[in-house]
């Protein structure tokens, strides 16, 4: 029997490390995990209205290892301290105090993690992945500054002190004091030991705005909120809409987004009340869209703006109001480049009256969409569905 | 840094080695290699290989173990021994002079039981590393080949270390051939000796079959579709065998965890009763030894179990102080036996009572309760379900029964129940890596509820129906 020490050499630990593929393997298939089950987690209550930076937990499937196991059923041993009584409760079932996970040699992965922390901005980014906001139309171009930002464009003779640039002024100084040199007979020559600044030496930096130039784009999001929409339809319709709009947030800076809550009467809130804020009371959709039609008037004109409008309702509507929300919407479909109306309408749910998909269907217009809603886990379809058919039906 | 120099770890071998050649212990030649937490991180996600093909589940292993260290939640363990002819250790540079000499005490045990027990006298302990060596080239091949390439291996690796431990329990055991199960199938078929034969009527002999496929139920499942799927593609065969050979290696590890770790400790104590330590090593010693054996209160801590059982053999045979004479009975226990049979021959009820071992089960209300505990009435039952969750118990008997099941090729299994049912939601996703390797119909039939169920997975749909 022989013994050999080899030595630690740092060296050595600093250049392998040879799990770095495996470990980049293994993220890569989180991701994909995460993305495969993203109708999921959308679906999940505890992302909607929630800050960027919040951890979520998402659970993955597809990354488990799996392998015959023992169920349920399976009665384990344990040590106790001393006076442990039948009936005794010692853990939760699924939790690590659980069956230990025997048989493992100590190097065999042990019990599989179920679910990883990801922030509500990551599965964002993942769901978007694969999306677009239908094509962006350049509009006549109004010019907005993307950033408050200025660039220098050459020198000039006059400006304010800060932009006094100090090494020009002095080359300018010199090249007067030459000229001067060559006119030495000039009786208003000053003395030699003297040469001051003048005015006319003065150098000043040219700043110009930096103007980028992009396209205005606004999304319009109106949503019922009357009495008939219940906490679940509420909270269908909110889903759909924190969708759409962290969809816009994280594609595109410039991209301004309206809310409007609308009962009988509509008004225009914050992101804040819109996601959070509940009312009641009837509903009147043209409210909503007269609200909407006036502020794209005032704030944004068609002609400069792609405004994309959605609408979020359990269909209700008081029966005298149709025909002037049919009205407002053929308007709006011609104002809008993207006209999306969503019913929310859960299944078994209580409803007064009949759908206004119904009174929608004869709005023919390319750019309307009707889309209904029935559960959670429609909504990322219906989401999707939106979007793409908008897409589809411009290049046709 | 570091309060020991490698020359100061030479000095204290020297001592240690005098202990286990005094003691008796039977060791292949020894390596230590001096790491830091990092290596071992890496060390830990590959088993302490120094080299192991690469799949994504050794990065998932990696990231576990760095986020339960990061965060405090486990430290690294002071040792990591590969079973092999020399083998191979790792020191933590960090740790302290008493940490690594107790980490070689302990070591050098294990080295003797690698060497002499019966559970892993059929791995060539000499050529270990070199396997892992030539699996990891072989599969870095097929990754790179770009006719198969990472996305066809991986799926194969996936359903193989799904299915590797679905083997036989005791690999030291000689398999039988062909021709010994065409003989015993023979054997069993004839008529017993009757010796009234004059008086009864012949009975009708009946031919067995002999082209059943296969002829007694196979429990290597890998091995099996490997030899039996005449679909499978050369590298994929390949694939087959190395995750095989891997759960190979680490299979008889998972059969003789307590023994083994007992084994350890029993000998890391007495060599370092025998060293002299100065007090302030010896005191450190103290801690750290008992940190390590003790009990985890509604857990097994295999080192306590199996220490707790080495020191009532040692009293019982009189070695209370061990190293005054080497007695032969430990060092047989050593060899012949594994977890299952140790606990079995030597675990006792007054053991049983004085660790308190208790049997639990999930109320059903998401609750773990404590079912019996180790009384008169109860040991015993507490004790045998210890004995089935021991080793190579927690996995299921999975056997295959035939491979051409209603004439359609599907692949018919039998899981032996013993009480405990399939987890089904595993049992679904693990036929799916078996149908990726067989390509036909898969049935596996279990016990549910009381009831022989049989699963059933075609590719498409997974389908339970009792039978």
């Amino acid at each position: 029997m022989s013994t050999v020490f080899r030595p630690h050499s740092p060296s050595e630990s600093l250049q392998s490390d040879r799990s770095t593929g495996d470990r980049q393997r293994h993220r890569e298939k989180v991701r994909e995990a995460i993305r495969d089950n993203i109708a999921d987690i959308v679906a999940e209550q505890a992302i909607i209205g929630r800050s960027g930076d919040t951890v979520v937990k998402v659970p993955i499937r597809g990354i488990k290892e799996y392998r015959f196991i023992y169920g349920k059923n399976t009665p384990g041993v344990g040590q106790g301290d001393g006076d442990s009584q039948p009936g005794q409760v010692i853990g939760k079932a699924g939790n690590d105090k659980g069956p230990p996970e025997q048989g493992h040699g100590g190097n065999e992965p042990g019990t599989d993690y179920y679910e990883t922390d990801v922030t509500i901005d990551e599965v964002i980014d993942l769901m978007f992945e694969d999306l677009e906001l239908p094509d962006m139309e350049r509009k006549a171009l109004r010019e907005t500054l993307a950033q408050r930002h200025t660039k220098r464009l050459g020198y000039k003779r006059f400006g304010i002190r800060a932009h006094l640039d100090r090494k020009r002024t002095a080359k300018a100084r010199i090249a007067r004091k030459l000229a001067t040199g060559r006119a030495e007979s000039d009786a208003h020559a000053p003395s030699e030991d003297r040469f001051p600044f003048h005015k006319e030496d003065r150098r000043y930096r040219r700043r110009k705005p930096d103007i980028a130039y992009e396209s205005n784009a606004v999304v319009v999001c109106v949503m019922d909120t009357s009495g008939s929409m219940d906490t679940t339809k509420k909270y269908l319709a909110r889903s759909f809409f924190f969708l759409l709009y962290q969809f816009v947030r994280t594609r595109y800076d410039m991209v301004e987004i309206v809310f409007i809550a609308h009962d009988t009467k509509a008004r225009e809130v914050n992101e804040d009340e819109f996601f959070t804020k509940g009312e009641s009371g009837g509903t009147m959709i043209s409210s909503g869209y007269g609200t909407a039609l006036d502020i794209i008037e005032d704030r944004y004109h068609p002609g400069l703006w792609n405004v994309y409008l959605v609408h979020c309702s359990d269909g209700d509507n008081f029966t005298h109001d149709n025909a002037e929300t049919l009205k407002l919407a053929r308007k709006l479909s011609k104002v809008c480049k993207l006209f999306g109306y969503a019913e929310v309408r859960p299944h078994g749910s209580a409803s007064w009256g009949d759908s206004m998909m119904h009174h929608f269907e004869g709005l023919n217009f390319n750019n309307f969409h009707a889309l209904s809603i029935e559960s959670k886990n429609d909504i990322w379809p219906a989401f999707k569905r939106m979007l793409r058919a908008e897409r589809e039906a411009e290049t046709e | 840094m570091t309060s020991w120099t490698v020359d100061d770890l030479k000095a204290w071998d020297e001592r240690i080695r005098e202990k286990v050649e005094a003691f008796g212990l039977d060791c292949y030649d020894q390596e230590f290699e001096i790491c830091d937490q990092n290596q071992m991180l890496g060390l830990m996600a590959y088993s302490g290989m120094p080299s192991h093909y690469p799949h994504w589940s050794f990065g998932k292993a990696y990231e576990r173990t760095r986020t339960l260290y990061d965060h405090g939640v486990s430290g690294l363990p002071y040792e990591m021994v590969i079973n092999a002819n020399p083998a191979i250790a790792y020191l933590m540079r960090d740790n302290s002079l008493c940490l690594q000499v107790l980490t070689m005490a302990h070591v050098y045990a294990h080295n003797d039981f690698f060497k002499r027990n019966f559970t892993f006298s059929f791995l060539r302990a000499e050529l270990v590393v070199a396997m892992f060596k030539s699996q990891a080239e072989r599969v870095r091949d097929y990754i790179e080949d770009p006719s198969i390439g990472l996305e066809r291996v991986e799926p194969i690796l996936d359903a193989a270390h799904a299915l590797a431990y679905n083997c036989r329990r005791n690999p030291a055991i000689r398999m039988t051939g062909r021709n010994e199960q065409v003989e015993r199938a023979l054997e069993a078929a004839r008529p017993p000796h009757d010796p009234f034969a004059s008086l009864h009527i012949r009975p009708e002999y009946e031919q067995p079959d002999l082209h059943r496929v296969p002829l007694e139920p196979e429990e290597n499942v890998l091995l099996f579709i490997r030899d039996n799927n005449p679909r499978l593609t050369s590298w994929e065969r390949d694939l087959l065998t190395i995750a095989h050979n891997r759960a190979q290696y680490f299979l008889p590890q998972i059969e003789t965890k307590a023994i083994n770790e007992g084994w350890a400790c029993y000998w890391h104590r007495a060599i370092m009763n025998a060293l002299d330590l100065p007090q302030e090593l010896y005191m450190e010693f103290l801690v750290r030894h008992n940190q390590v054996v003790r009990p985890i209160p509604g857990n097994i801590n295999p080192y306590h179990l199996g220490l707790t059982i080495w020191d009532d053999i040692a009293r019982k045979n009189g070695a209370e102080t061990p190293g005054t004479k080497k007695d032969e009975t430990l060092f047989a226990i050593r060899e012949v036996d594994r977890d299952a049979s140790f606990l079995r021959r030597f675990l006792t009820e007054d053991l049983m009572r004085k660790m308190d071992l208790f049997e639990y089960r999930s109320n059903g209300n998401e609750e773990l309760v404590i079912d019996k505990v180790s009384d008169e009435q109860n040991w015993e039952q507490v004790k045998n379900t210890l004995i089935a969750q021991t080793g190579m118990g927690s996995f299921p008997v999975i056997r295959i029964i035939d491979a051409d099941h209603g004439g359609n090729r599907t692949l018919y299994l039998k899981h032996q129940f013993d009480g405990r049912e399939l987890d089904l939601k595993y049992a679904e996703e693990t036929m799916h890596h078996l149908h990726k390797l067989w390509g036909r119909t898969i049935r596996l039939e279990t016990e549910l509820n009381g009831k022989t169920t049989a699963l059933t997975f075609d590719g498409d749909a997974f389908n339970k129906k009792a039978a």
